[in-house]
């Protein structure tokens, strides 16, 4: 089937080699990083985790997105969206991907990575991290690929993919949940640790997740013949609305648990980020525009005016996934660390080195995400003639 | 069909068979040749000093300006080639100054005396007794000692990922975000420098203690600073912390530090 | 088949370029590495262990004691002949061996071995910085 990636008009290669361009300066710009370290970056003592880890965390959530389509189809019966769950896990596997790298990029010493399975380490949040990423991986590889050569064939896929299906489905809620054990954990931390940041994470992915699976459906629409249908697109409008409608909802619950209660170690990180602490005020512009952002996006997708406008649906999936990854990517990894543990403020911005190197992943997963659907939609196309 | 199979796997069962020979034999050879030769012996030096768990406890009444920090800063910088770097981001602190609200944030009471306002107060790795960062490390580079209980940094396993810093409520912890060695005033020989892209931290001077010497901040403190076994009920420490009133850094978070301060 | 031409050709352009670095270098091998002793090496005339032993397991006894001095904390190694030593690789090693240069890295230059043990542990104790 790989055959059906390298097979394009001048568009699809077009769009590819522009990634690769991407993809080469964020490649040139980690060299550099390997050389220097990760110097290079506007990380400092204070906030030892940024940007990177940002779009590590948001991504996590995309690739469990993904699940949005499966759930339905595989445990309750939702036949409708049998002809896009290949489209869910193949995005499931471009974010574990870009994911993955993420972290490799913000390693301190990559080439070590292999001790933390030689020196496994189970009280570690980080190792059960590692093992369900790359079984999340390696899951929706095996399952997408096989159900769509199945497809392909006209026989129906193999039995044994049936348990594997239905484990990938808590799966998909288990490594959004160890990934934010990663925070809500810690004991100094006071920003992170809340029982309902597990939730928060859960919910904004059901967002972000199927909302850009919603963007790629409609573009597939208009760049092939193979159209994902207009019932499964508002299906999964349905299922971004509740989701970012409970994704704001639980941050309205932190806000009322923070400031009713007065206790300074809660309230000083969502002062920081929304009113500045100490003088400093970098993300307060970001965040309120990340709160306008999801409640237009609450707005326009819970209106069925509005939702059923795929146009204006389309402005909604992006207003909000841009909302939830300012606040579940750098809002949440910048409120944590800031203030500090001796409560002081020093203020994290990215440098431009790190954000080309972070733009040369996501151009990476783009370039796999976009080989990876022209392949199932070239499967689909195939059917249809 | 079938033979062909049968032949694949008779060839798979003969190239295992060749490829397994060798080590097996030359394993078996190199334990005939070191039988006879007596094993060598690792223990520990002679004037090692040993604790069930090492505690420090800190007088701040007994210092009165940043002139009474200094030398321990730079005692524990120099023997240990922490560099000097100039920017800020970047910097690395083992053992350091700090003001009262600092060093205990949401402890440090209002309408102090102006002694206590100003008075330096440091902070280091507090060595804690059910660390956070111990837990949080994906591959044990920093674990705790179980012979003496010092939470300490393997420099070879280290990843680099940073999440001992993101779990340490004490901020105790610093990165090497670039090569140190080019802001190290004066190099020590006796002890090796950290790479790039490692994480480093206050090491109770482990290797002092190992060949009989207290750590290099307690020495020099001319008696700010003690040093002992916490379950060591004639220790000097414990003494301290019987007959003063201590506190701890973050006290209710669990994590029990081995610092204790005299306030 | 009809593209035998290109095929066979093909084939023996790969050999040609595969076997460089055979045919290109016949009769002018790299000699083994010479090192040298320094004067405390020679005086010493034995190392921690048997030249035989440090020739092929210095890699492992280094890793060996790391661990013991870094995990667990022991420093003193005593050898099968008897002799104490404090583990340590800056400090033992290098303090007889102080020739770098003339001494580790002749062998490490030659088999393209690069250990990043020098990117904290000091290689010239004895110099003055």
């Amino acid at each position: 089937m790989l055959e059906l990636a390298i097979k394009g008009g001048k568009k699809y290669y077009g769009w590819m080699t522009f990634l690769l361009l991407i993809v080469g300066v964020g490649f040139l710009h980690y060299l550099w990083q390997l050389d220097f370290g990760l110097g290079i970056t506007g990380l400092s003592r204070d906030t030892s985790w940024g940007f990177y880890i940002a779009n590590f965390t948001f991504l996590v959530g995309v690739a469990a997105g993904g699940v949005m389509v499966v759930l339905p189809h595989y445990l309750h019966d939702y036949k409708a969206f049998g002809r896009v769950t290949i489209l869910g896990e193949f995005l499931a596997i471009a974010s574990v991907i870009m994911c993955i790298t993420f972290i490799l990029v913000d390693l301190g010493q990559p080439m070590r990575i292999f001790n933390v399975f030689i020196y496994f380490s189970p009280r570690s949040v980080l190792f059960w991290d590692t093992l369900v990423l790359n079984g999340y991986l390696f899951l929706n590889i095996i399952i997408g690929w096989n159900v769509l050569e199945a497809e392909r064939n006209q026989v129906h896929y193999q039995p044994w993919l049936k348990p594997l299906i239905y484990l990938s489905i808590p799966w998909a809620v288990s490594i959004h949940t160890v990934t934010a054990y990663l925070y809500c954990g810690l004991p100094g931390r006071g920003f992170w640790m809340t029982a309902i940041l597990a939730p928060r994470f859960l919910a904004s992915a059901f967002a972000a997740g199927p909302a850009l699976l919603i963007l790629c459906c409609l573009i597939i629409r208009r760049v092939s013949s193979f159209d994902p249908g207009r019932e499964q697109i508002q299906a999964l409008a349905k299922i971004v609305a509740y989701a970012i409608c409970i994704n704001v909802f639980f941050f309205l619950c932190e806000v009322f648990v923070a400031f009713y209660s007065q206790i300074p170690e809660h309230m000083d990180h969502i002062k920081y980020l929304f009113i500045g602490l100490h003088g400093h005020g970098a993300y307060v512009p970001w965040m309120w525009t990340s709160m306008a952002l999801m409640l237009l996006g609450i707005i326009l997708t819970v209106n069925p005016i509005t939702r059923q406008n795929e146009g204006v649906l389309a402005v909604a999936c992006v207003v909000i996934f841009l909302g939830t990854w300012i606040d579940k990517g750098l809002g949440m990894i910048a409120g944590g660390f800031t203030p500090t543990p001796l409560h002081e403020v020093n203020e994290y911005i990215p440098s431009v080195p790190e954000i080309l190197i972070a733009l040369g992943v996501w151009a990476m997963g783009l370039l796999i995400l976009t080989a990876l659907f022209k392949i199932a939609v070239g499967v689909k196309e195939e059917l249809h003639e | 069909m079938d033979s062909c199979r049968r032949r694949v796997l008779q060839l798979l069962g003969l190239s295992s068979l060749a490829l397994t020979a060798t080590p097996v034999l030359n394993a078996f050879a190199k334990e005939a040749e070191h039988a006879e030769e007596p094993k060598p012996v690792i223990k520990p030096n002679k004037k090692a000093l040993t604790a069930k768990q090492w505690a420090m406890v800190i007088d701040t009444r007994k210092f009165e300006s940043v002139d009474d920090v200094e030398p321990l800063v730079e005692a524990c910088d120099t023997i240990h080639n922490v560099p000097h770097l100039n920017n800020k981001n970047h910097e690395i602190k083992w053992i350091w100054e700090t003001h009262y609200h600092n060093a205990f944030p949401g402890k440090a009471g209002r309408f102090l005396s102006e002694e206590v306002e100003h008075r330096p107060f440091i902070v280091l790795c507090n060595h804690c007794e059910n660390p956070p960062c111990v837990r949080a490390c994906p591959t044990k580079a920093t674990w705790k000692r179980e012979s003496d209980g010092i939470v300490l940094m393997d420099f070879h396993r280290c990843i680099g990922c940073r999440f001992c810093m993101a779990a340490c409520p004490f901020g105790a912890r610093s990165f090497n975000y670039r090569d140190p060695r080019p802001f190290i005033k004066e190099t020590n020989k006796k002890f090796p420098t950290r790479m790039k892209g490692v994480v480093e931290k206050c090491n109770f001077c482990a290797e002092r203690l190992a060949v009989g010497q207290p750590p290099a901040c307690v020495e020099v403190s001319e008696g700010k600073l003690a040093f002992g076994d916490l379950y060591d009920p004639e220790s000097e420490v414990r003494e301290l912390i019987r007959t003063h009133y201590t506190i701890r850094r973050k006290q209710v978070l669990g994590t029990e530090p081995s610092v204790y301060y005299i306030v | 088949m009809k593209d035998k031409k290109f095929i066979i050709s093909g084939v023996i352009i790969f050999l040609i370029i595969a076997a460089f670095p055979f045919w290109y270098n016949r009769g002018k091998a790299a000699p083994a590495p010479e090192l040298e002793l320094t004067p405390t090496a020679k005086a010493a005339k034995e190392c921690v262990r048997s030249t035989e032993y440090m020739k092929a397991e210095h890699m492992k006894l280094l890793d060996v004691w790391r661990d013991s001095v870094v995990r667990r904390g022991d420093r003193t190694y005593v050898s099968p002949s008897g002799k104490e030593y404090n583990m340590s690789l800056s400090n033992t090693c290098l303090d007889c061996h102080s020739n770098k240069a003339e001494f580790c890295d002749r062998c490490h230059n030659y088999a393209s071995v690069r250990p990043y043990c020098w990117d904290c542990h000091i290689d010239n104790p004895k110099e003055n910085s």
